[in-house]
This record gives structure tokens, C-alpha cells and sequence, in this order.
């Protein structure tokens, strides 16, 4: 969980930087919020003007006085999406015969996010022939993940590339199995973010050391409090289940083969 | 001091009179009727008790604090005297269950992070049962199966239902299907203990009295080291079914009202408990049916209280010695629902949500495709029984395609050798012949979750199906188009002859 999650200490262009275990994209500093160099998929139009005043916004609730500072941050544009969406329509089970372990299927799994959506929603979360996504965090309505416990679901998201994912309420095991890869950071909104914010918005989604957290819309300029994470917050603060665990002493620490 | 059981009175629910209303809907609007179903049932639910607020464990042990079954489960596994709803706890595992879509990746979890040459907890408590993806020429599928092969050569694992012959499911000994039935079949549920599977239907187990959940690959690669695991104690909403059974209702139609009633959000992170004078009249395949499908409400468990029917079945199939546990009078609910069986109809869940209930006989216009019974929900012997009764009350033939999948091997075996009752000793396997339906096919999950493209009776356009599975989500079966009609084994046989969604009645009475 921790390689997936990135620290605001230097700038915010590192934090949208792919994690040592997804692709290798090298940091640059601009135009930095392209997920893939080699796609001109997209350029974030607003940016240039908005970036600054995030990095400001950064550093600036950082260092106030008596005021949390920033864990984790996720940056980028998010894809809405609303109530009930099921697992088979974060990765259609025909997909299930890939195994998350094996790097490359992992990657393929990646590729087929959200397939399963209907037609009705438009935008592609992954460009059919390509491998990532452009969209950084998800953004849903209650009751997100519902459906089967199989781990292709928060897998196949954050080998896409997507960051973190902002819903009313999560089904059980999605959450859980969330928690447990470290795959894609589960955060609960307080209000239906997803009837306020539109597909191609261009968010933040703070992460505090206080356990509060904070979404941003750059693009309508509302900010939302999330909720804390409960008692998720342990394990995923850990690292995950086994990392978890072996804090806790239950386990020993991993063997190399 | 305990709690008190609910003290109001109770809510009686009758029947789906006021059905939501959602006969017809277009696919741009499914969502925005969702929200709306899910925020007017919740204007009608009553909740008869407040929940549990913070509350240490007594540390005296001089107050007697009621438990419900759930909480008494996972404190006995958790070596603990008393727990309460949302309390974290370490619970020890009696069995894990894994299939071929899931057990590679756990297996492979395990070895990453306990190492190349860990071994298993115990290979005696781990059930391998390859049932998803199996009759298919999909190379990937295959692999699977054959990566829990070699796990299972490697660890000794005891239990692991192979199949090796794939163009005949007969040449397997050891080959059983569909996991949760499989489960039941071989004497792996037992009351009291606590059974996790890689799969959401795991909760079927809860017929047996048991704690029993579904849980992701990280999961179980974490116990198949430790057997261990870290759960939050549910609180516990009950739902007491009492009246007799009509002759033409089935388990499947009492759960499709209960999610109809709650939501598909209604229970989630909760137990339900299952219990009343009709709930005691189910058979264990009906009770199996019930539980099944908890998880489509959000339930992280179900549970039936053990009785006689239990331990008959149970005593049958294991030599295991367990220990049932029952909810303690003062025992503490969040939630109480009631239902007078008697009075309620058999139901549907239309396209493309469970919660989406509407009464069978109003969805009589709505014409369908073909017809789908089988998964661990609705393929299972007294399925296929109740269908064959059905067509044979009858006597006629079916208008649309009507695919078969028995669960397990000894469900197809059941459906070719048992006679069904008041037919004059005829199998349903002459009786479905009869009636024109397909030949039943070679048991597995088969296409209630699609699969691979070459699945035996997937859904790979855009049609109307009547099915006896558990999912309707959008592409649940196959094609995203798909129209997926959840019903009991009675009503998909029903419409089976109609070429419409049809109630049972108009075929038994």
C-alpha cells in the first residue's frame, strides 16, 4: 500500500509520478499531469493557471499553524460514475481468468478497466488499445464495488493507473479488498460528490495526517470534506493487511525465497 | 446491562402490494430509479431498536451479556468471552474455500509474502474447488485449474476437486462444480464455525449456522498462512418469517422480497438472521437458496439457526465434530423485520438490479428470450426438482430455448436417477426432455457470471432471460444489453412455457 501512495513533501508533480511498481513514466515537470508521455490523449487545458495556485494551496495548509499536515495527495481528473456500480462492471468476469499476482496480467487487467459500463456513460475510462488511464481519481455514488469479492476489481483500477476513488458508500468487500492490496485508496464523501462533480474535473483529493481528508474540484472551485477512514485507517496507514499484521507481531517478517 | 430484545411492535410486512412501480424504465433512467427505490424504501423501513453505542466488554464477567449467534461464532473463534458489534478482532479459521478464478492469485499472495517455500496452516482445513471457469477452451482458464494442481500437489492440500478431462465431466472422479454446493455436498459446513471462501456467495454457508463470508485474494493468501484473519463483528439485523409456505412460493422468492424491501445497500456490513415457523420448514437446499444470496443485499453474513434438518444433513456428510451456537434471548438487534409468508407472491427482480422486485404476475407482458436454471442460487437437485414439477403439472412444451446446469456432479446425477414425486416415477432429466428444454449441461458455474465467450449458454446478445442466478447487473451474463430476470426455479419454468415472465400459479395450484 505504501509504494502506491505518495507523499506531498516536494512538489505535487511528483505525487502524480507512477509508483516504482507501475509503469515507469520519468518526472518532468510540465506538462506534468499527463499520466502517459507518449499519449496526447489530453493536456490539461486549465492548468497552467490552476497548478500554481494548487502547489500554493500545498505547501501553504502544510505549514499553517495547528493545522494537519498533508499524507498523501492525489491529483488529476476524475471520472464519475453513480450508484450500484458492480464489479462486473469495474472488469467484466471474463476478465476473472487473469491472475492480479502475475505482473502482466495485472497490467492486461489494467487495460479492461470499466469496461463492463454501459454504453449510456460515454467517456472510456481506458481508451480501448490503450493500457492506462488518463483519469486519476474515481468518483461514485452509494454503494460502490457491490457484487463479487474477486480482487480483479480494485486491481485492474489502480494497475489503470487510478489513484483513488471518492464514493458515498462502498459494498463490503470492495472496501475491504481495497484496504487489503493497497491497490486504489477507498475514501467515503459526506455529500453525493457525484451529482457536483462531471467527468474531465480536475481534482485534488487530500489525504491528512489528523485522518480528515479533502476533495477538490479545481474546475468548479468547491472543495468537500470527506469522511475519516475508521477503522480502516490502521491497516491502511500499515501498508495493508500483511504489513499490518506484521507490526502487530502475528506474523513474521517476509522470507525471501 | 443487556440490551432487551425489541420492544416495539414488530413491523409486519405483507406483501409487495405497493411495488415500486417500475415496469418500464429506459436504460438512461436505471440509475436515477435505483436512487429513487433505494431512498423510498428507506423512508419505509423501521428501524426497532437503536444501534449499539461504544460499549467495553464487562470486565467483571458478572453481567451477562446477550450475544447474537453471529457475535457468539466469532468470539468463541476469536478465543474471546464476549464480543460487540464493531469490535476488530483476530478470528481463527475452520475452513478456507477457494476456486480456480481466485486461488491462483491467493495462492500467489501467499507465496510473496510468506515466502517460495511457506507452507499452509493446515492442508486438512483448505478446500480447493475449481468450478468458474471450466468447461471452456478459453487457455487461460485452463492454466488455472492447472496452477491449483500444482499447489495442491505441493502443499498436500487434502482437499481439491479436480478435473483433468474437460470433454467429459463423468471422467473426473474427484471433479464436483459449483463451490458452495460442492461445500455442502462434502460435509465442509458445519454450525458454529467459521468458513471464508474467495468467492461473495460463501454466505450460503450461513444455512448451516455458521459464520461464513466472502473475501479477496489478499485475504486468503493472509490465512493460508496463519489461518487467521482480522474481522469487524457485524451487528445483527433479523428477519423472522413465520406463516406457512404456499405450494407455488420458494426461498428464492422470500429473498428476492426481503432485498426488494431493504435495498441492495440494506444490510450492508450487517448479518442477517434468518429464523421464524417457515424459515423451520425449509429444507437445507432452500435454506442454502436464502443465504445465497445476502451478499445482493450487502449482508456480510447470513445465518439460520441450527435444528433438526441441520444436523441430519450435517451428520450425514462429516465426522467432524462441531459445536451449534444460538442467539441469546437478550441478545441485541438492529433491525427486525417480519413477513407473514402466507400472504406474499412470487417476485422478480427485474433488469438490472436485485433489489428491483416486482410481483411475477405483473411482469406477464414482458416477453423473454429463453431461460436459464442453474448456479449455486438455483442449479441445485431441489431446483431442478421444483422445475420438473412444473412442467410436468403441465404437460406442455417450452416456447424459448431452456438452458440446464446443474451445480455439481451429484446434482446431475440426482436430476437422471430421482424420480420427481407425482409423476409416475419419471426423472426430471425425461420430464425436461419432454418438455423440449435443453439436454442439462456438464456442472459448473456455467454462464451466471458469463465467462469466457465459448460458455455454454451465455449471453452474448442482447436478450431477455429468465434466470434462477443471483446477479442482474449490467452484462452479469454476457452481453451488456442483456436483460436478466431474476426468479425461483417455479417461475423461470413458468415463463419457460409462456415465452413470458410468467407467475407459477398458472401452472400449479
Amino acid at each position: 500500500m505504501a509504494t502506491s501512495l505518495h507523499s506531498l513533501n516536494s512538489t505535487l508533480f511528483k505525487s502524480l509520478a507512477s509508483s516504482s511498481n507501475k509503469s515507469s513514466s520519468s518526472l518532468s515537470p510540465s506538462p506534468v499531469f499527463r499520466l502517459n508521455p507518449t499519449s496526447t490523449a489530453f493536456i490539461f487545458k486549465p492548468l497552467t493557471s490552476s497548478s500554481s495556485a494548487i502547489i500554493i494551496r500545498a505547501s501553504a495548509s502544510s505549514s499553517k499553524s495547528g493545522e494537519s499536515h498533508t499524507r498523501e495527495t492525489f491529483h488529476g481528473l476524475c471520472f464519475v460514475l453513480k450508484d450500484n456500480i458492480d464489479t462486473d462492471q469495474i472488469i467484466p468476469a471474463e476478465y476473472g481468468t487473469l491472475i492480479p499476482s502475475i505482473p502482466e496480467d495485472r497490467e492486461k487487467l489494467g487495460s479492461f478497466a470499466l469496461n463492463g459500463l454501459p454504453k449510456f456513460y460515454g467517456e472510456r475510462f481506458v481508451v480501448p488499445g490503450e493500457m492506462k488511464s488518463k483519469y486519476s481519481v474515481i468518483i461514485g455514488g452509494d454503494n460502490f464495488g457491490c457484487g463479487s469479492s474477486r480482487e480483479h476489481a480494485p486491481v485492474c483500477l489502480g494497475a489503470a493507473g487510478a489513484k483513488a476513488v471518492v464514493a458515498e458508500s462502498y459494498a463490503r468487500i470492495f472496501f475491504r479488498n481495497c484496504v487489503a492490496t493497497g491497490e486504489i485508496f477507498p475514501l467515503e464523501s459526506e455529500v453525493r460528490i457525484c451529482d457536483e462533480c462531471k467527468t474531465g474535473d480536475v481534482v485534488t483529493v487530500e489525504h491528512k495526517e489528523d485522518g480528515s481528508s479533502l476533495l477538490i474540484n479545481h474546475t468548479t472551485r468547491k472543495e468537500y470534506k470527506l469522511k475519516p477512514l475508521g477503522d480502516a485507517g490502521p491497516v491502511i496507514d500499515a501498508g495493508g493487511i500483511f504489513a499490518y499484521a506484521r507490526k502487530a507481531g502475528m506474523i513474521p517478517s517476509a522470507s525471501s525465497a | 446491562m443487556a440490551s432487551s430484545v425489541i420492544s416495539s411492535s414488530p413491523f409486519v410486512c405483507k406483501s409487495s402490494k405497493k411495488d415500486l412501480g417500475f415496469s418500464s424504465f429506459t436504460k438512461s433512467s436505471q440509475i436515477s430509479i435505483h436512487r429513487c427505490q433505494k431512498k423510498s424504501i428507506s423512508r419505509k423501513i423501521v428501524s426497532v431498536m437503536a444501534p449499539q453505542k461504544d460499549r467495553s466488554p464487562g470486565t467483571t464477567g458478572s453481567v451477562k451479556t446477550g450475544m447474537t449467534m453471529t457475535e457468539k461464532i466469532l468470539a468463541r473463534a476469536a478465543e474471546k468471552s464476549l464480543v460487540v458489534p464493531g469490535d476488530n478482532i483476530w478470528v481463527n479459521v475452520d475452513v478456507l474455500m477457494t476456486h480456480d478464478v481466485c486461488g491462483p492469485g491467493a495462492f500467489g499472495i501467499f507465496k510473496r509474502e510468506f515466502g517460495e517455500k511457506a507452507k499452509v496452516w493446515d492442508p486438512e482445513k483448505i478446500v480447493v474447488i475449481p468450478d468458474h471457469y471450466i468447461f471452456t477452451a478459453d487457455k487461460r482458464a485452463n492454466r488455472n485449474v492447472d496452477i491449483m494442481r500444482e499447489h495442491c500437489k505441493e502443499q498436500n492440500i487434502k482437499y481439491f476437486y479436480d478435473i483433468t478431462d474437460l470433454g467429459n465431466f463423468k471422467a473426473n472422479p474427484d471433479y464436483k462444480g459449483v463451490c458452495h454446493v460442492a461445500l455442502a455436498q462434502e460435509g465442509h459446513c458445519r454450525p458454529g464455525e467459521v468458513l471464508l471462501g474467495t468467492d461473495s456467495h460463501t454466505c450460503t454457508a450461513g444455512a448451516f449456522g455458521q459464520f461464513a463470508t466472502g473475501i479477496g485474494n489478499t485475504d486468503a493468501g493472509f490465512v493460508l498462512g496463519t489461518g487467521k484473519i482480522l474481522l469487524k463483528v457485524p451487528p445483527t439485523m433479523r428477519f423472522i418469517l413465520d406463516g406457512e409456505m404456499p405450494s407455488y412460493l420458494q426461498a428464492k422468492d422470500l429473498i428476492l422480497q426481503i432485498i426488494g424491501e431493504i435495498s441492495v445497500a440494506g444490510a450492508t456490513y450487517k448479518t442477517m438472521e434468518f429464523s421464524g415457523t417457515c424459515i423451520e420448514s425449509l429444507s437445507m437446499e432452500e435454506r442454502m437458496t436464502l443465504c445465497n444470496m445476502v451478499v445482493e443485499a450487502g449482508g456480510k453474513n447470513g445465518v439460520i439457526p441450527p435444528d433438526a434438518t441441520t444436523l441430519n444433513y450435517v451428520e450425514n456428510r462429516t465426522s467432524v465434530p462441531f459445536e451449534p451456537v444460538y442467539s441469546d434471548g437478550n441478545a441485541s438487534f438492529v433491525a427486525e423485520y417480519r413477513f407473514d409468508v402466507s400472504k406474499l407472491e412470487p417476485v422478480v427482480a427485474k433488469p438490472h438490479s436485485p433489489d428491483n422486485r416486482a410481483l411475477a404476475r405483473e411482469c406477464k407482458d414482458v416477453k423473454i428470450d429463453r431461460v436459464y436454471i442453474g448456479s449455486c442460487t438455483g442449479g441445485k437437485t431441489e431446483d431442478f426438482m421444483a422445475a420438473a414439477k412444473l412442467f410436468h403439472a403441465a404437460g406442455k412444451k417450452v416456447k424459448v430455448p431452456t438452458f440446464l446446469v446443474p451445480a455439481t456432479q451429484k446434482v446431475w446425477m440426482d436430476v437422471y436417477a430421482l424420480p420427481v414425486p407425482g409423476s409416475g416415477g419419471k426423472t426430471c432429466a425425461q420430464i425436461f426432455e419432454e418438455a423440449g428444454c435443453d439436454t442439462p449441461a456438464s456442472p459448473s458455474c456455467g454462464a451466471c457470471l458469463g465467462g469466457p465467450a465459448d460458455t455454454y449458454a451465455r449471453l452474448n446478445e442482447p436478450q431477455v432471460c429468465v434466470s434462477t442466478t443471483n446477479r442482474n447487473f449490467p452484462g452479469r451474463m454476457g452481453h451488456k444489453e442483456g436483460q436478466i430476470y431474476l426468479a425461483s426455479p417455479y417461475t423461470a419454468a413458468a415463463s419457460a412455457l409462456t415465452g413470458r415472465v410468467t407467475d407459477p400459479r398458472e401452472f400449479l395450484q
